[in-house]
């Protein structure tokens, strides 16, 4: 049996298809035309940070909103491309600690600084912002906000007003890291917070000091921030009238956006889409920044890391230059913990390079040959924050590696799992004869970078000492960081940290991040800084 | 027709239950800590020990369980532990988002393919069949999300016509709120419009086939008195495909509100999952398990209104 199509739908169909077009079409060229002096920046993050304060998303977040909208006492210089970022005068204009009882600080302020509600701030303001997250008996105490921030002041036990501009932070110990902890609390307004009577409120009416305020927050959609033009220091006066920044967690979902002109900056563009990004005409920009890519090793007995010759040759082995042509140039070759334009690097002995035959000889010393092989098993992620590309990196070691007779067995884990044994530490059964981890580490202080990691009294899961490496040497020389209050020698005994990890191989160092963004021709003035935090107040739209 | 609807009300009471409980149990079972995001990467296990006991989380399965459905029943779905904002309220929120891009999708998936399901049923084995059933075979077989990433590249990055991602932002009007919408839209409709396609296709081939079409021509009916003889037998076994269809739709696409960072409830399960925020992914899956229910309860009902002989069954 056979059935024409009837007529009537094969007309209308005409008619549809047209139509459709014709409004595609009119829609398309419809195109909003963008105010200008506005930066849309697309994020990594899957959420707009909170504008509370002590924000979440991680680094991301404290640097687009954390540190944009409000600030703390002591802020990153972060002026320069050129060199490592020290710390400077924010909302505090000095601090000393007493002389007599090293427990106590005094920060001075900055006289004349007012909140985006016009309120004044004053050490009334800064007492009120500690007790945000140290005391949970206060009205404003916020469990998110203390989440984020009471974990960076782990020493800090007192603050009180001396005077409307002085205060006065006691430490449980003499801790000379204080003012790299105190850098982390940033400053919410104690008036916004009154009149919104929440914390859930005050989203809706952010107030800090900062160079930018809070238009409008969009939970997961976007938070639009403008000029403060009764911003306090007019040698930082925003060039730009307002900066969007919206959550793109797709990497190349955020490339897309770039490329259609709907985003003038896209954090994170992937590797693969670098060549045409900037044949399109766009602008990579990159900087080291103070993070590394290791292996820790597990340091318990019977870990063939525990052989300091191991962990040499594993240093010697890796082809840090072929795995950054891999990684189409976005990385820095790791010489040790921090990279090694970073102030704290000092002057080891051990030069950590790519000398495969150096490597195989200290490998016969220790016993072992390509035809005799060490078998280790290494504990790696398959993505997560701040890990780059885990999986074609772990493949490159394992190469390199198997040349000088260290067979590695990968244990492949979910990135949450693997930071859960990493709190756990390798004495813990989830460790499951593994032998190091890789987790990537971000290094802003000293604490995070150098000291948490090998202090005997902080071995996981007591503190994050994975690996339980124990040295009454690094303890002596934790002690002199943390009690020395004079800066160069504090930088002094830092180094010689360094120089410890380093001179002793304590990890296989392989590759610091370089933070890659795209921007688009239209983006003038970024300076890229050796840091997490960027300064968005340089950076004008043509 | 009551006891009809409800026999399948009631059927509906323990498969909701039952969804209730997978969905809790399948949450617990990812690996991972949700409070990884409230926390600093270098928190110690004392610091999450203690916010473990703050979020009730130290608690036996059983009892978490047993409380989370009892404020669910009350209408609550919990506090999101990565925001702190109410679970209903944001699933609300995207649910609107979702819910008027599937509406577009579902549009365009049934006018096209009942459309042209009808016109290759109708000439079946002719040019126009071939023509409909390749389209239709496209639509099922590629990647929506990767058609997503093609239509990007072509429209935004390429043409400039279309947004490449998110929804429109502030207090769009219309024109531009559906300018976001289209390629989102467009990949979301693929797949069910291929298979709404093929399954009209069928029925409308095979109804074709049947004696009594032959009767109808044979009194000397017209086409159009054909058609809607046809239409009625087709309809029943069509909307059930369509419910299920709609209902894919109706539940957001993760893969595709990613790549278009469309803030519907799709892109809110990828960021739930991502988090490990137990409230937000249990009260997602939830309440998408139950568009689900809701969905197949309501073609339960409306099948019969064609074919009465389904409530008598």
């Amino acid at each position: 049996m056979k059935h024409s199509t009837p007529t009537a739908l094969r007309r209308y169909s005409g008619a549809v298809s047209a139509s459709l077009c014709a409004a595609v079409l009119a829609l398309g060229l419809g195109g909003a035309a963008q105010a200008q002096g506005t930066l849309r920046i697309a994020m990594t993050a899957g959420d707009v940070p909170l504008p509370n304060g002590q924000t979440d998303q991680g680094a991301e977040g404290m640097r687009f909103m954390g540190y944009q909208v409000f600030e703390a006492l002591i802020a990153y210089d972060l002026s320069s491309p050129d060199k490592p970022v020290t710390l400077i005068p924010g909302l505090a204009t000095e601090w000393t600690v007493n002389p007599d009882d090293p427990t106590k600080w005094t920060f001075k302020l900055r006289e004349g600084v007012k909140f985006h509600d016009g309120s004044d701030f004053d050490a009334e303001a800064v007492v009120w912002n500690f007790a945000k997250i140290l005391r949970p008996e206060a009205a404003q105490f916020d469990e998110k906000q203390a989440a984020q921030g009471k974990g960076r002041v782990p020493t800090v036990v007192d603050f009180r007003a001396v005077d409307p501009l002085t205060v006065e932070i006691t430490t449980s110990m003499p801790d000379a890291l204080l003012p790299f902890n105190v850098a982390w609390i940033v400053m919410s307004s104690p008036a916004a917070f009154a009149t919104a009577g929440s914390w859930d409120a005050f989203l809706a009416a952010p107030s800090g000091t900062g160079p930018f305020k809070v238009q409008s927050y969009t939970p997961r959609e976007r938070a639009i921030l403008v000029r403060n033009d009764a911003y306090w220091n007019p040698a930082r006066m925003p060039k730009l009238d307002a900066v969007e920044l919206i959550p793109v967690p797709d990497a190349s979902a955020r490339v897309a956006a770039l490329r259609a002109g709907q985003v003038d900056w896209a954090e994170a563009p992937p590797p693969d889409a670098m060549d045409s990004l900037t044949g399109a005409g766009f602008e990579i920009v990159s900087n080291v920044y103070p993070h590394v890519w290791p292996w820790h090793f597990s340091m318990l007995e019977g870990s063939p890391w525990a052989d300091i010759r191991v962990r040499k040759a594993a240093n010697l082995a890796i082809d840090r230059a072929g795995m950054k042509q891999l990684l189409g140039g976005m990385m820095v070759e790791a010489e040790g913990m921090v990279p090694p334009t970073s102030d704290w690097f000092g002057t080891p002995e051990f030069k950590v390079t790519y000398d495969p035959a150096a490597a195989a000889a200290l490998m016969a010393e220790a016993g072992y040959s390509k035809e005799n092989p060490v078998t280790v098993k290494a504990i790696i992620s398959t993505s997560g924050s701040g890990q780059m590309q885990p999986l074609l990196m772990n493949e490159l070691i394992q190469q390199n590696l198997a040349e000088i007779g260290i067979k590695v067995e990968f244990d492949v884990r979910d990135w949450n799992a693997l930071l859960a044994n990493w709190r756990a530490g390798a004495a813990d059964p989830t460790t499951d004869g593994a032998t190091s981890t890789n987790s990537s580490y971000f290094s802003q202080d000293p604490f995070t970078a150098l000291i948490r990691h090998v202090d005997s009294r902080l071995i996981a899961p007591k503190g994050t000492n994975w690996g339980q490496y124990m040295s009454p040497e690094v303890d002596a020389i934790i002690d002199r960081i943390r009690s020395s209050f004079d800066p160069a020698a504090q930088l002094t005994a830092i180094q010689e940290l360094h120089e410890h990890y380093v001179d002793n191989a304590l990890f296989l160092f392989v590759a610091h991040d370089v933070a890659p963004r795209a921007l688009a021709p239209s983006v003038k003035g970024f300076v890229p800084p050796q840091n997490w935090f960027i300064d968005l107040t340089t950076v004008s739209i043509e | 027709m009551i006891a009809y609807l409800l026999k399948r009300l009631a059927a509906a009471v323990p498969v909701a239950l039952a969804v209730s409980l997978i969905c809790f149990l399948l949450v617990q079972l990812a690996p991972g800590d949700p409070l990884s995001v409230v926390l600093p990467s270098d928190a110690t296990q004392e610091q999450i020990d203690a916010t473990k006991a703050r979020y009730g989380l130290d608690r036996p399965l059983v009892v978490q369980y047993a409380l989370w459905l009892g404020n669910v029943l009350q209408g609550d779905l919990g506090t999101s532990i990565a925001t702190g904002r109410p679970v209903g309220a944001e699933i609300a929120n995207a649910l609107g988002y979702s819910l008027s891009l599937a509406a577009l999708a579902a549009g365009m998936a049934v006018v096209l393919g009942v459309g042209l399901g009808m016109v290759a049923g109708y000439s079946a084995g002719g040019w126009l069949d071939k023509l409909a059933s390749a389209i239709a075979i496209s639509g099922v077989s590629v990647p929506h999300y990767w058609l997503g990433i093609v239509l990007v590249v072509v429209f935004s990055a390429e043409l400039n016509w279309l947004p490449a991602m998110g929804a429109a932002n502030g207090d769009p009007g219309l024109t531009d709120r559906l300018r976001h919408m289209i390629l989102p839209a467009i990949a979301l409709a693929a797949m069910p419009m291929g298979i709404i396609t093929r399954s009209v296709r069928a029925l409308v081939a095979e109804t074709l086939g049947r004696e009594f079409v032959s009767a109808l021509v044979a009194r000397g009916l017209g086409q159009g008195a054909v058609f809607v003889h046809v239409a009625k037998n087709v309809a029943p076994t069509a909307l059930a495909v369509l419910g299920v269809q709609i209902g894919y739709l109706m539940a957001g696409s993760i893969l595709v509100e990613t790549v278009f960072a469309w803030p519907g409830t799709g892109s809110l399960l990828n960021q739930a999952i991502l988090q490990r925020d137990l409230p937000l992914l249990q009260g997602t899956i939830l309440v998408l398990a139950m568009i689900f229910v809701g969905l197949n309860l309501i073609v339960d009902i409306v099948q019969p209104l064609f074919d009465p002989r389904i409530s008598r069954t």
